[in-house]
């Protein structure tokens, strides 16, 4: 076994590697950006080395500043997690031409695997079944064009050398087509350095079911059974669990079979996991296979009882696998949710700033937390939004649901927009119940989840009125503690003397009246305060509400004619010219924060005076991006 | 201190017909308020609220700080005083809390009347002013009115404190850095144009606060100029071009909310001195005042069970309590604020004059605010009480209420009459606050007795000219006079003259004092300097 690996990743991951390799008696360097200079993982680790500045093209992607801290520190191997340079080919060959064992598959399955057509080419051969698509070298637009045309619509574009739902885009009509091409490989290019993209017909309503295996250097395959990550949105993973629901034992052990099967075809090693479109009548198409141990690999150890890493870590150093097929059995299910600094109303903007507040559920045999921050921590734009995985285990699905459910409520973060609510609303759907999951789940309950349906607000006025009015009386002891005279009857929050003082309040952004003082009524609702207003946590879901604050009009100084940077990012490009008349609605410029592209539209008809910044420049939220101006007749 | 032990049972059937007959006059009193709430009535609301205007309430609620109370003042004033209807005298006034700070609110109501100044809009405007300087609260005036009533013009123009007072005032207030903000939120026109103009910061609502001194009608008579509103005193007009006003408000919302921000960074500390302590809530509930108060004005009780209802946990301790006994005087906290209480229970003597003048100074020597619960008939009369020098021991208690320079505060909770209004503090000795329970009757002397001494005057002249007057015919003649001293001494009609600064739930009395009492403390407390005392 090793004696030293270096861990070439950050935030959860790292921290998850680096716990197994200490139970395992191996010694960890951690390698660390200027922003992470006080991470969690790099507490963690024996030793850490820094490798650059914040921005992870200059740090985390740089193979060989962590060949060489590999190098200077002494460890035999290198573990890169997810993401970053986990299924780069190039490092893979760094690696070795340094001596340092690549704690992941050979390189050459990496390379077969990297080109998602190339993949599908050799699965083709294999006797996997494929999704009708076009995966050629050609990659002329018209000819993709074509290709898409060919199989009908909607398709899905996906870049070749692609991951986490980057350079994806779904079309659903031709005349689409050529603008989502351009976005895909434009964001292809930022995230991969690389924008060939493949076609496929974009099959409604599948499931995404996933098969965790494992092979080892003398010639043993096996799988770890399936994975369930059809909750999606924006083609990334919200809730994944394992089992699948309704999966039956033939089902399984027909894709485990092709599962192996692919990963023989290429002679894989070590962890790997085969994605597959799982079709309402039992159909299976292989969709990729990810040649890295997957973000929601914690799902498939609680049903299983193993260890993924420590397993990575044993073939990595040439041992056979710990286990045979048949001594894998499935015990109970697991759910692993994903918590986010990201704001699910805001069509999941990802969302920055200090975790003034985090305090995840207890850990028990039950509730398993991995993360890579602690409290004071902050999310920066330079990274993966990503707080925490939250993963349940329970004897059944439907307890460890509860289970689930119950974490989520406890789940306490504040300082940033995060999506604890959405994932709340999620798990108490009637549908989710029913394991009725596909990855179009949240689309087809939308109304559900984000409880704007009239009945969900109805029920919660009169409750979020009563948090209302608690809050405030909190805010009076406050108020009251903080003064000089904290005797004084003004600190009252009551309105008293006021008639007929309506709270407004906005409740999933709708807006509702509640009469101040009506009676009291008891609920067993959780009431958390945030930087906006409060979080609601009751027996039929989650509420974001907060008081209406006044609309003050435009700022007259301003008038209409200002657009701000939604988030920090960076400016890709403008997409209009100077002075030149444009429709309400169009893109004027698009920004790319947290590796995701943002369009600033057009308010109204009328025409950009001045951009205040260009293409590859770095912008603070909240700043003026351009200057604009409406066409008379368009003015109110 | 020494908790108040009550006698009252709540169970008798004495305590329940008090009680019903306390409610029913404090049901009245929120059945006239809520008719007041409503300003100049559903249609002229609406056709306020269809400009994209806040009515004044609404104003006041969301200047406020979110859930602030609001001690409102007067809000019966000009009640059946005039020929027409005008709800609050077409202005609202209180105290409430901006930006963490107690200041005086006081906002005309357009949907009266246009808000335009009767006499009692004029007298509830400079109360409030009045208010603002005693206790040094910040005034924020919310100015949407036509100016002066124009048929009214003679009470309300030409004399001292008529309209000019309002902008003297502002500037005698300015000068003792008692901040003015103003908000123009509709018509600020002529002499109403000072009010911003006079105004430490101003804030006027594009396309709808206007300012001039002249509208265009008249501007259109004087010199032939055809101008809009807006071109003459609009608020991009006056606050870019004429500098009348400071800051641009896109609306009623953003008016306020500039005002809060014109508040808080006045740069005010409240000085707070004292030995103030935690408010702790009465052992007693207030509610059970009720019960307390005889329904009969006529039958005495003891005023300590009043005193119980109000003080911080019950707790009095009483100075003399064995001298002068018709006058509680002690000492008890209200909301933690140490307060003095002076509390009629009967007549006065020359003994309780002389005992309140002592606990008058002793509270003005340690600075602790006065609290008068007035419920007099009067000093007494009668040769014996006269030759011991009555009017002396009376006037000692007078000048040492006019002379003490600390906060009082005045609640008439029975009657108030003669004399005994000034020893205790009348409007006239410029409490700080003075307000009336419903049960309570103010006026010269009580109504039996004004129609017998006047049916003894007319009975005198009758036997001078050798005629009978029949007992039928005296009667007859006592009615109007008893009818007439109870209309006027009730405590609407006093109300609606501004006599008080309203009247409350009796149940309310502890709130409304430390509210007061809190507001008060916003100046500092000076060092007295008596008159001079008749011994």
């Amino acid at each position: 076994m090793f004696s030293k690996i270096l861990i070439a990743n950050r935030g959860e991951i790292a921290c998850r590697i680096i716990k197994t390799a200490q139970a395992m008696n191996i010694a960890t360097v951690a390698v660390y950006s200027e922003a992470d200079r006080n991470a969690l993982h790099v507490q963690m680790a024996d030793e850490s080395v820094f490798i650059g500045p914040s921005a992870s093209s200059e740090s985390y992607l740089v193979g060989d500043n962590i060949v060489q801290a590999a190098l200077e520190t002494g460890a035999e191997a290198i573990h890169p997690g997810y993401g970053f340079l986990s299924e780069n080919a190039d490092f893979c060959r760094l690696c070795a031409a340094n001596n340092l064992i690549f704690i992941g598959p050979p390189v050459e399955a990496v390379e077969a695997m990297g080109s998602k057509s190339a993949a599908k080419t050799i699965m083709a051969e294999a006797g996997v079944p494929l999704v009708p698509g076009y995966h050629g070298a050609d990659q002329s637009p018209d000819l993709i064009k074509q290709a898409a045309n060919d199989m009908g619509y909607p398709v899905l574009l996906k870049a070749a050398a692609g991951g986490g739902g980057k350079g994806m885009r779904a079309v659903y009509a031709e005349d689409e087509f050529d603008q989502a091409l351009e976005a895909a490989k434009r964001e292809a290019r930022n995230s991969f350095n690389d924008d060939i993209m493949l076609v496929e017909k974009y099959l409604l309503t599948p499931r995404h079911v996933e098969i965790q295996v494992f092979c080892d250097a003398h010639g043993n395959a096996l799988h770890l059974f399936e994975r369930d990550c059809s909750v999606q949105r924006r083609h990334q993973k919200v809730i994944e669990e394992a089992p699948a629901p309704g999966m039956s034992e033939t089902l399984r052990q027909q894709m485990g079979e092709a599962a192996i099967k692919a990963a023989l075809a290429i002679n894989y090693q070590g962890a790997g996991t085969v994605e597959f479109l799982l079709d309402t009548q039992g159909q299976f198409y292989f969709m990729e296979m990810n040649a890295r141990l997957q973000v929601e690999h914690p799902v498939t150890e609680m049903i299983s009882g193993q260890d993924l890493v420590e397993w990575q870590l044993r073939v990595a150093c040439g041992q056979p696998l710990p286990c045979s097929q048949n001594q894998l059995k499935i015990n109970g299910h697991a759910f692993e949710a994903r918590i986010y600094a990201e704001d699910p109303d805001c069509d999941f903007l990802p969302a920055t700033g200090q975790l003034t507040v985090l305090q995840p559920p207890a850990e028990n045999a039950y509730v398993r937390v991995d993360t890579g921050v602690i409290e004071g921590d902050e999310v920066s734009m330079y990274y993966d939004p990503m707080i925490a995985k939250l993963i349940v285990w329970d004897i059944d699905r439907d307890r460890a649901l509860q289970r689930l459910i119950q974490a989520l409520s406890e789940y306490r973060i504040a300082g940033l927009t995060n999506n604890i609510g959405f994932l709340y609303n999620l798990a108490t759907t009637a549908a989710f119940k029913a394991g009725e999951v596909n990855t179009g789940f949240i689309a087809q309950h939308e109304q559900e989840i984000f409880r704007q349906r009239s009945l969900d607000i109805a029920y919660a006025i009169p409750i979020a009125a009563e948090a209302m009015a608690s809050l405030r009386e909190q805010q009076a002891l406050d108020s009251a503690n903080h003064s000089s005279e904290p005797n004084s009857p003004w600190h009252l929050k009551n309105s008293w003397g006021l008639p007929n003082v309506q709270l407004q309040l906005q409740i999933q952004g709708q807006r509702a009246v509640f009469p101040l003082n009506r009676s009291r009524r008891s609920t067993s609702s959780t009431v958390v305060s945030t930087d906006l207003g409060f979080d609601l946590f009751t027996e039929n879901g989650y509420f974001r509400c907060c008081e209406v604050k006044p609309n003050l009009g435009e700022n007259v100084e301003d008038g209409m004619n200002s657009l701000k940077a939604p988030m920090n990012g960076t400016l890709v490009a403008l997409t209009v010219e100077i002075g030149s008349p444009v429709l309400k609605g169009d893109t004027l410029l698009v920004m790319e924060a947290m590796k995701m592209e943002h369009a600033i539209l057009a308010p109204a008809d009328g025409q950009v005076l001045d951009f205040f910044f260009q293409p590859g420049e770095l912008v603070d939220g909240g700043t003026e991006l351009l200057a604009f101006e409406v066409n008379e007749n368009e003015l109110p | 201190m020494a908790m108040i032990k009550t006698k009252v049972d709540p169970r008798t059937t004495e305590f329940a017909a008090n009680a019903k007959a306390m409610l029913s006059q404090v049901n009245d009193l929120n059945t006239v308020l809520k008719t007041i709430y409503q300003g100049g009535g559903e249609k002229a609301c609406a056709r306020h609220t269809s400009r994209g205007k806040l009515l004044p309430r609404e104003r006041i609620q969301n200047l406020l700080d979110p859930g602030s109370p609001f001690l409102e003042l007067s809000a019966l004033a000009a009640m059946n005083v005039y020929a027409e209807s005008v709800p609050a005298a077409g202005i609202i006034t209180g105290i409430g809390r901006v930006s963490g700070q107690e200041c005086m609110l006081v906002a005309n109501d357009a949907t009266v009347k246009g808000g335009s100044y009767y006499p009692l809009t004029v007298k509830k405007h400079l109360r409030a002013q009045a208010i603002a300087a005693e206790n040094h609260l910040p005034c924020i005036y919310l100015v949407d009115s036509g100016g002066a009533n124009l048929p009214h013009q003679d009470e309300v123009f030409p004399d001292r404190d008529h309209f000019g007072r309002i902008f003297f005032n502002q500037a005698n207030m300015s000068a003792r850095n008692i901040p003015q903000i103003a908000a123009v939120m509709g018509s600020c026109t002529a002499g109403g144009a000072y009010v911003p103009a006079m105004a430490d910061e101003s804030i006027i609502v594009k396309d709808q606060g206007t300012i001039f001194l002249a509208g265009p009608p008249l501007v259109k008579a004087a010199t032939g100029e055809v101008v809009t509103a807006e071109e003459l005193g609009g608020g991009d007009v006056h606050c870019r071009t004429s500098g009348v006003a400071d800051h641009l408000a896109n609306n009623d919302h953003h008016a306020l909310d500039l005002a809060r921000r014109a508040v808080a960074r006045l740069n005010r500390v409240k000085p707070i001195n004292g030995d103030i302590r935690e408010a702790v809530e009465p052992a007693y509930d207030s509610r059970e005042i009720y019960g307390v108060v005889p329904a009969d004005a006529r039958k005495s009780y003891d005023v300590r069970e009043v005193i119980a209802r109000v003080v911080d946990g019950s707790d009095f301790d009483e100075f003399k309590a064995l001298y002068g006994t018709t006058l509680v005087c002690g000492f008890a906290r209200i909301s933690g604020y140490p307060v003095g209480i002076v509390a009629n229970n009967g007549i006065l003597f020359g003994e309780s004059a002389q005992k309140g003048t002592h606990f008058i100074e002793l509270c003005a020597q340690r600075k602790i605010p006065l609290v008068f619960l007035q419920n007099i008939t009067g000093f007494m009369v009668g040769k014996q009480y006269e030759n011991n020098g009555i009017a002396k021991h009376g006037a000692k208690m007078v000048t040492a209420v006019a002379t003490a320079n600390i906060p009082k505060f005045t609640i008439i909770i029975g009657g108030s009459f003669g004399a005994g209004n000034y020893g205790m503090c009348g409007r006239a000795y410029d409490p700080r606050f003075m307000f009336m329970w419903p049960n309570a009757r103010i006026s010269v002397m009580g109504g039996e007795q004004a129609a017998g001494v006047l049916a003894q005057v007319t009975r005198d002249k009758y036997e001078r000219d050798g005629r009978n007057w029949s007992a039928e015919d005296e009667a007859e003649y006592k009615q109007p006079i008893i009818d007439s001293y109870e209309h006027q001494g009730h405590p609407y009609f006093a109300s609606a003259r501004l006599w008080d600064d309203g009247v409350i739930d009796p149940a309310d009395t502890r709130m409304v004092l430390g509210l007061a009492i809190a507001a008060s403390h916003n100046r500092e407390i000076e060092e007295t300097k008596f008159g001079l005392f008749r011994m």
